[in-house]
């Protein structure tokens, strides 16, 4: 579901407060155009994508909220207005919609308390391993990043088949060293939670490991260096230099992850459709099957709006956790 | 030093290269190890899909697993192209068309605006400015269901304009040529307004070209992007000819449920674009990618 441009553009976002603050705002070095005069031409460029931009981004975020506050089914011609009972019926455990909906948001929950770990430490033990000079670096590198160019489609029918109780690669090769080989990956919790972030961790390692691997070269060798000399040993010289000195693209990239886990639909639409039950269903999954699928509309923009809070909220904390702390 | 440094410091590793020789051979041993299981693990699930979609019916779902067909066979490619009820090749046609017309559309849209917000001055810039940024923070998941409404008004459900045009939208592709146009330098362009060159001219002819690698970057990325996206197309296009091919992918796996071979063949078909693609282009991505990290 999320896509790099996504996972980029979500990046552009822990530059805001440099571009809010520190970036001064570049003086119009061509004179004679004075601002009056290129006020009507930068817009005539902008003009394209702003009609895009409002009509794709703007208008819906706000239309959305709109329809949340009405019974809005998309095949009865009546959509009367209810206030916020969309949103009071999420938080009524008697209402039909309760527990289907926090079930769903259970399921991100758990997906995206086992998968952002090891998203954020794995890649990040790759790319030390590739942060120096050696022959067939880039080869590596390029071998890692692969997966994450294929779609979630891809991915998720490929693994359904390795993953296969009966006929799959995994059970297989398990049962050939020793372990179970009789383990339904896809149909019984927790191993579909097992199978789920794996192959999520297998398709987009590579994008985390590249982003640390950039972070890491920029961190000067000086420092690495100076370290050496006060006598520090390799764990203190991760601990004191590699670290701080990745804060940056650290906070990126848990914000990033965590967005993209949050964002989890492929995965489950077609290695678990849910099962058991509706155990893996996503709260992404819900939404668009009640709203796309079933046409409630009010109901799903109404969890779409919740669902959206619950994550600003994290990337506040994310935010917070990694600000500059003063000494 | 030993001499294995680099030669700029700013690609230096860690201190481990200021180690003995005896242990950076060992050291290096074990880097290699660790590389090339892990590269192992990678692959070979991409491996075993291509080799299965060259098994017979009942050797894709046979035991043991084998990693070279016994009678390789086309059965499956055969089978898949076609089937009435999964027309994999059309798919394939709509993928190409809907990834190709949105990278377009991403990267003529981007670069107008990117480049008012880097190179000029006028009224109102910070507001539209902030208004992009602060949509970076908006969970795409708020957007699906109005979309969806905008969409059918404009009577484009269930066509490939439902997937090429609102999620080029999105606020990367200014960002991410803005940030490139303001490392240009500004002499050329004020060289081209001695000449009596307009913002148009200038745009075209000295802004453009000199922004190639970052324009090629983008189109990469806009292409990867939506040939791979699964959701919005699985709730927008309905019949099975106008489907792309993860879409169909779906399609295809609710028709054949345990049909290996043939899942295998279509998902190859739908890897191959792109697999190709990045061998080409494997610097142009993931520079892209390693660069949405830093800031600056």
């Amino acid at each position: 579901m999320t896509t790099a441009a996504d996972r980029a553009a979500a990046g552009d976002a822990t530059r805001i407060d440099e571009v809010a603050l520190g970036e001064p705002a570049k003086p119009a070095r061509l004179e004679g155009t004075g601002v009056k005069a290129s006020t009507g031409v930068a817009y005539l460029f902008l003009a394209p994508y702003l009609l895009l931009f409002f009509a794709f981004v703007i208008a819906p975020a706000v239309y959305g909220f709109w329809i949340s506050l009405h019974d809005y089914d998309y095949t009865l011609p009546g959509r009367p207005f209810v206030g916020i009972d969309n949103y009071v019926k999420l938080v009524d455990p008697d209402s039909v919609i309760f527990d289907n909906f926090w079930s769903g948001m259970k399921a991100t929950g758990i997906f995206v308390l086992f998968s952002v770990p090891l998203l954020l430490v794995v890649p990040l033990i790759v790319a030390l391993v590739m942060n120096s000079k050696f022959p067939g670096r880039n080869f590596f590198r390029a071998l890692y990043f692969a997966p994450y160019v294929l779609g979630v489609a891809v991915v998720a029918v490929l693994w359904r088949f390795l993953l296969d109780t009966n006929i799959g690669l995994v059970n297989q090769y398990m049962g050939k060293i020793g372990l179970p080989d009789a383990t339904a990956w896809l149909t019984d919790t927790p191993a579909a939670w097992v199978a789920l972030v794996g192959v999520t961790v297998w398709w987009t390692l590579g994008f985390n490991a590249v982003i640390y691997l950039a972070g890491l070269q920029d961190i000067p060798a000086e420092l690495y260096e100076a370290a050496k000399v006060d006598g520090a040993n390799k764990w203190q010289s991760f601990r004191n230099v590699t670290l701080p000195g990745l804060r940056p693209v650290l906070a990126f990239v848990t914000m990033v992850t965590i967005i993209a886990s949050a964002n989890m639909f492929g995965q489950s639409y077609l290695m678990t459709r849910g099962a058991p039950g509706t155990e893996t269903r996503t709260a992404i999954y819900f939404i668009a099957d009640t709203g796309l699928r079933n046409f409630q509309m009010g109901d799903a923009a109404a969890m779409s709006y919740v669902l959206t809070v619950v994550l600003m909220l994290l990337s506040v904390g994310v935010f917070w956790l990694f600000r500059e702390r003063k000494a | 030093m030993s001499t294995a440094a680099p030669p700029r410091p700013t690609t230096q590793g860690p201190p481990t290269s200021t180690a003995g020789q005896g242990k950076k051979g060992s050291s290096n041993l074990l880097r290699y190890g660790v590389l090339v299981v892990l590269g192992v693990i990678f692959i070979s699930p991409l491996v075993f899909m291509l080799v299965t979609s060259f098994k017979t019916r009942v050797e894709a779902a046979g035991l043991p697993p084998t990693w070279i067909p016994k009678e390789p066979t086309t059965q499956a490619y055969d089978s898949v192209l076609n089937s009435e009820g999964t027309p994999v090749l059309q798919w394939f046609v709509n993928s190409m068309i809907a990834a190709t017309a949105h990278a377009a559309l991403v990267v003529a849209t981007a670069a107008l605006a990117a480049y008012p917000l880097a190179r000029m001055e006028f009224r109102g810039k910070k507001i539209v400015f902030g208004l992009i940024i602060a949509t970076l923070f908006v969970p795409p998941v708020i957007l699906i269901i109005p979309n969806y409404l905008i969409v059918g008004e404009l009577a484009w459900l269930d066509t490939l304009t439902a997937v090429i045009v609102p999620t080029a939208a999105g606020a990367f592709g200014v960002f991410f040529l803005r940030q490139f146009f303001l490392s240009l330098p500004a002499e050329l362009e004020e060289a081209a307004v001695l000449d009596g060159a307009n913002r148009w001219q200038i745009f075209l002819k000295v802004i453009l070209p000199l922004s190639k690698p970052a324009l090629v970057t983008l189109a990469l990325l806009a292409f990867l992007t939506n040939w791979n996206d699964f959701l919005w197309p699985v709730y927008v296009l309905f019949s099975p000819e106008y489907q792309t091919l993860p879409a169909g992918l779906s399609t295809l796996q609710s028709a054949n449920n345990v049909r290996y071979d043939l899942l295998m063949a279509g998902a190859v078909i739908a890897s191959l674009p792109v697999l190709l693609l990045y061998i080409f282009a494997q610097r142009y991505i993931i520079e892209g990618v390693s660069r949405s990290g830093l800031k600056g």
